[in-house]
């Protein structure tokens, strides 16, 4: 960070900003202060408010709260447009381009009547990518060009747009470790070029190395404003991102019984080189499985359910090895799966609350034989249901799109908690649900286990992790990257392995 | 050679129709909608347009006519698909069945009443008639020679505008494009209408420059040709030029096969242009390069807004 002026008024600073998604505070007083030729990360967990408040700066979301100073003078950005003006560029991290288009093309459309021709916006893609140091070729078509050169487009947007203050959005997560370290590189350089750059990054050790200063958000709040990046310690922010959840939740007594899932050297698409996977399972536990999204949990997921082939390794549920088993065979032997979209592989959002809990029950005969559907024991077996797991307001017929979140998990757990569960895969299970249902879910696994089943809870909610699970891993890169009972869980260990140390 | 130059004088008038109707469709897809009411406006177009040179008006007045009912009818399925975000292949069917139920009734009583049509160059020119080519020139009019410039246009103005790059962003990635400032609904809209406007001059056509009579049912699936030869084409205007003028030749065979009376089933004849579709669909599915369909075609926008 090069030396400026005494004096000289902040890039951006945001002051005291609320915002709340229907009437659930996302930011909370939050603050973030930016200075002219850093490279500034913000840290947090999934949730903790870093990219609400960068929408906020970028005009996507009004604040309810707060001011925002940009360069010295007040604005707070009522668009994007208005932000672009001001010279606040954002990278997002689903790219915004055109893939039958070539570059100059994507380019030409976003700087709209600002250029005159295809060739003038060519050329001059040419000249600032010649000026910052980026390779782009402006006529390869978006379709033919890998990610990394893809976001070097989006950067070259921006900066066309005129933007001195840059914000990535996490962009060495789709990014390979060389070409990380080239992004990284070139951040430094635009800062030294008098720009302002905002990582937001759950990799913090990827960044450190690359970054001045560091702002950690926990909760919509600002927890650490803006330190030096040399004066604080790898375990001090570790401990900073997860809080006090981790010290302060219940921590249930283990007593495992018989191994129920063990999962040896599984390989599937997204690790790190030579990644496994290693777990044991045990009746009568949870196993809490940590770690920011992205980090191969869905595909662990697939494999254990069966619908995504494992490529190395292997894995058995009581003894049985089921790594090539067809679904339906694992569903035989007691494996039950809530995944973490309930409407995309848990339920049929146009099939009625009845079909949808007899669909798993209708091979084995259970609801009229071998070829005809029993209407009316599958009505009775949704009725017992509905009385059991108190869905609200709705009859065997209901389709599940119409109920609310809390109601359809439950139609899901209704059907998978049931007399046969011995293993239960159980991803985000209380994910955009409510306190009440959150805490109704939780309490239907902990009665679940406490019958004896086994758990592996797959959540980026750390306070459900901590106030379920006996034991605690936490997934980094599609690896296990520790396993440590409750007892011996500290905020430490976990912030470190969660941001990419040990 | 009379067989030859009598074919080549007619394939224009064949083709005109098809390209105007296709061109249209390819610019309202290429901005994202579907548009599969091409039959019912050309079927609009085509009455309204005799009816109104049936009530003494000029044949342009009835072209105008013609075009301005089938955007009237487009401007329905635009606000129906882009607005309320209905289902654009059911709306489309709907286009379908309200054009060809509407002109069945209101067209009744005007069947099979002639009427003096659009003039033909050979009307308005001196042309030697013993020259070929003047025979040639003589068969035409000014809309069949308009066409194939208005696709190129059509062309140029998709491919090196930035108002055609702005549309064609639309049909591939709406949420970039809006991103880009571009107004999704606004856009679309207009290609619609637009569509609307190119089926109506093409259903006009078929009345008043090529058939000078109204009767149920004339345009005879030529809007479903059209909806084929967007694929044909690639969603390029300036392909559907080649490939119109292709369905084109194999239509206009029928009629002169007729006339000099050769001894072929009339009805296999018919299947002809309708036969040449399939197989020209299954030739450009085999060659592996991109169909060139939009990517977005047929996908309801929704703005991902949170405030």
């Amino acid at each position: 960070m090069h030396v400026l002026p005494a004096g000289t008024p902040p890039a951006l600073d945001l002051r005291g900003i609320c915002k709340a998604f229907d009437g659930k505070p996302a930011l909370d007083d939050a603050h973030f202060s930016l200075a002219w030729g850093e490279v500034h990360a913000l840290v947090g967990e999934n949730g903790a408010g870093k990219s609400t408040l960068m929408n906020v700066a970028t005009g996507v979301y009004a604040a309810d709260h707060g001011s925002q100073i940009v360069d010295g003078s007040e604005l707070s950005p009522r668009s994007p447009q208005e932000a672009t003006d001001a010279g606040i560029g954002m990278v997002h991290q689903h790219f915004r381009l055109v893939d039958r288009f070539s570059v100059a093309e994507n380019v030409l459309l976003t700087l709209g009547g600002r250029v005159r021709s295809l060739r003038a916006a060519a050329d001059l893609i040419a000249a600032k990518a010649r000026e910052v140091g980026l390779d782009v070729d402006p006529f390869r078509q978006v379709s033919t060009l890998s990610i990394a050169e893809r976001q070097r487009v989006e950067i070259l947007k921006v900066l066309l747009l005129g933007a001195r203050i840059i914000i990535l959005d996490e962009p060495t997560a789709v990014l390979t470790e060389e070409e990380s370290s080239a992004l990284l590189v070139f951040t430094r350089r635009l800062a030294d070029a008098d720009h302002a750059v905002v990582l937001i990054t759950h990799k913090l050790k990827e960044v450190a190395a690359h970054t001045d200063r560091i702002t950690v958000m926990r909760h919509g709040k600002t927890v650490l404003a803006g330190a030096p990046m040399a004066e604080v310690s790898e375990a001090e922010v570790g401990r900073l991102i997860v809080g006090e959840a981790v010290v302060a939740a219940a921590r249930p007594q283990s007593r495992p019984g018989e191994e129920r899932l063990v999962v040896r050297g599984l390989g599937f698409d997204g690790q790190k080189r030579g990644g496994a996977v290693e777990l044991t399972l045990r009746a009568g536990e949870v196993l809490g499985l940590a770690g920011v999204g992205g980090n191969g949990q869905e595909q662990l997921v697939a494999c254990l359910a069966g619908t995504l082939a494992a490529s190395a390794g292997s894995f058995t549920l009581s003894g049985v090895d089921v790594t090539r088993a067809t679904p339906s065979r694992r569903r035989d032997l007691g494996l039950r799966v809530i995944p973490a979209s309930r409407f995309a592989t848990g339920l049929v959002r146009q099939m009625s609350i009845a079909e949808n809990l007899a669909m798993t029950n209708v091979r084995t005969g259970h609801f009229g034989g071998r070829w005809f559907l029993d209407r009316r024991r599958m009505k009775a077996a949704a009725l017992a249901a509905i009385e059991r797991f108190d869905i609200r307001g709705a009859g065997p017929n209901r389709r599940t799109e119409l109920l609310s979140g809390g109601n359809a998990q439950k139609v899901l757990l209704a059907r998978e908690l049931d007399d046969g569960l011995k293993v239960l895969i159980a991803h985000s299970p209380s994910r955009g649900l409510d306190v009440k249902a959150s805490e109704f879910v939780r309490d239907a696994i902990r009665a679940a286990v406490e019958a004896g089943a086994a758990c592996l809870l797959i959540s980026e909610d750390l306070q459900e992790v901590m106030g379920l699970s006996h034991r605690v891993a936490v997934m980094n890169g599609g690896v296990i990257a520790g396993n440590r009972p409750i007892a011996d869980v500290t905020p430490e260990w976990i912030g470190a392995l969660l941001t990419g140390h040990a | 050679m009379d067989f030859l130059i009598g074919w080549l004088a007619i394939i224009p008038s064949y083709t005109t129709p098809l390209l105007l109707a296709s061109v249209g469709l390819i610019l309202s897809e290429r901005a994202g909608v579907l548009n599969l009411g091409a039959e019912g406006m050309m079927a609009l177009g085509a009455m309204t347009a005799a009816i109104t040179v049936l009530a003494g008006h000029d044949p342009w007045m009835g072209i105008a006519a013609g075009a301005a009912a089938a955007v009237a009818v487009s401007l329905l399925f635009g606000l129906a698909v882009v607005v309320f975000r209905a289902d654009q292949t059911l709306a489309g069917l709907a286009v379908v069945a309200i054009g060809l139920g509407v002109t069945g009734t209101v067209g009744r009583p005007y069947v099979q009443q002639t009427f003096g049509g659009l003039p033909k160059l050979g009307d308005l020119l001196a042309l030697d008639p013993a020259n070929p080519l003047g025979r040639i020139i003589a068969a035409q009019d000014v809309i069949s020679l308009a066409a194939p410039i208005l696709a190129l246009a059509a062309w140029w103005w998709l491919m090196k505008t930035q108002a055609g790059l702005r549309l064609r962003a639309a049909g591939e990635n709406p949420a970039a494009a809006d991103v880009a400032g571009v107004d999704i609904q606004l856009t679309q809209l207009a290609a619609v209408l637009f569509a609307g406007l190119m089926c109506g001059l093409a259903g006009a056509y078929l009345s008043v420059a090529t058939s000078h009579v109204w009767v149920e049912n004339m345009v005879a699936a030529r809007g479903w040709i059209a909806v084929a030869l967007v694929i044909l084409a690639k969603w390029s205007p300036a392909r559907a030029v080649i490939g119109a003028m292709l369905f084109g030749s194999a239509d206009a065979l029928v009629p002169r096969l007729q006339a000099i009376g050769a001894d072929v089933p009339v009805y296999l004849m018919m299947m002809l242009p309708y036969a040449l579709t399939l197989f020209v669909l299954f030739l450009t599915s085999l060659s592996g390069r991109g169909s060139g369909e939009p990517a977005s075609l047929g996908a309801v926008y929704l703005r991902q807004d949170k405030h």
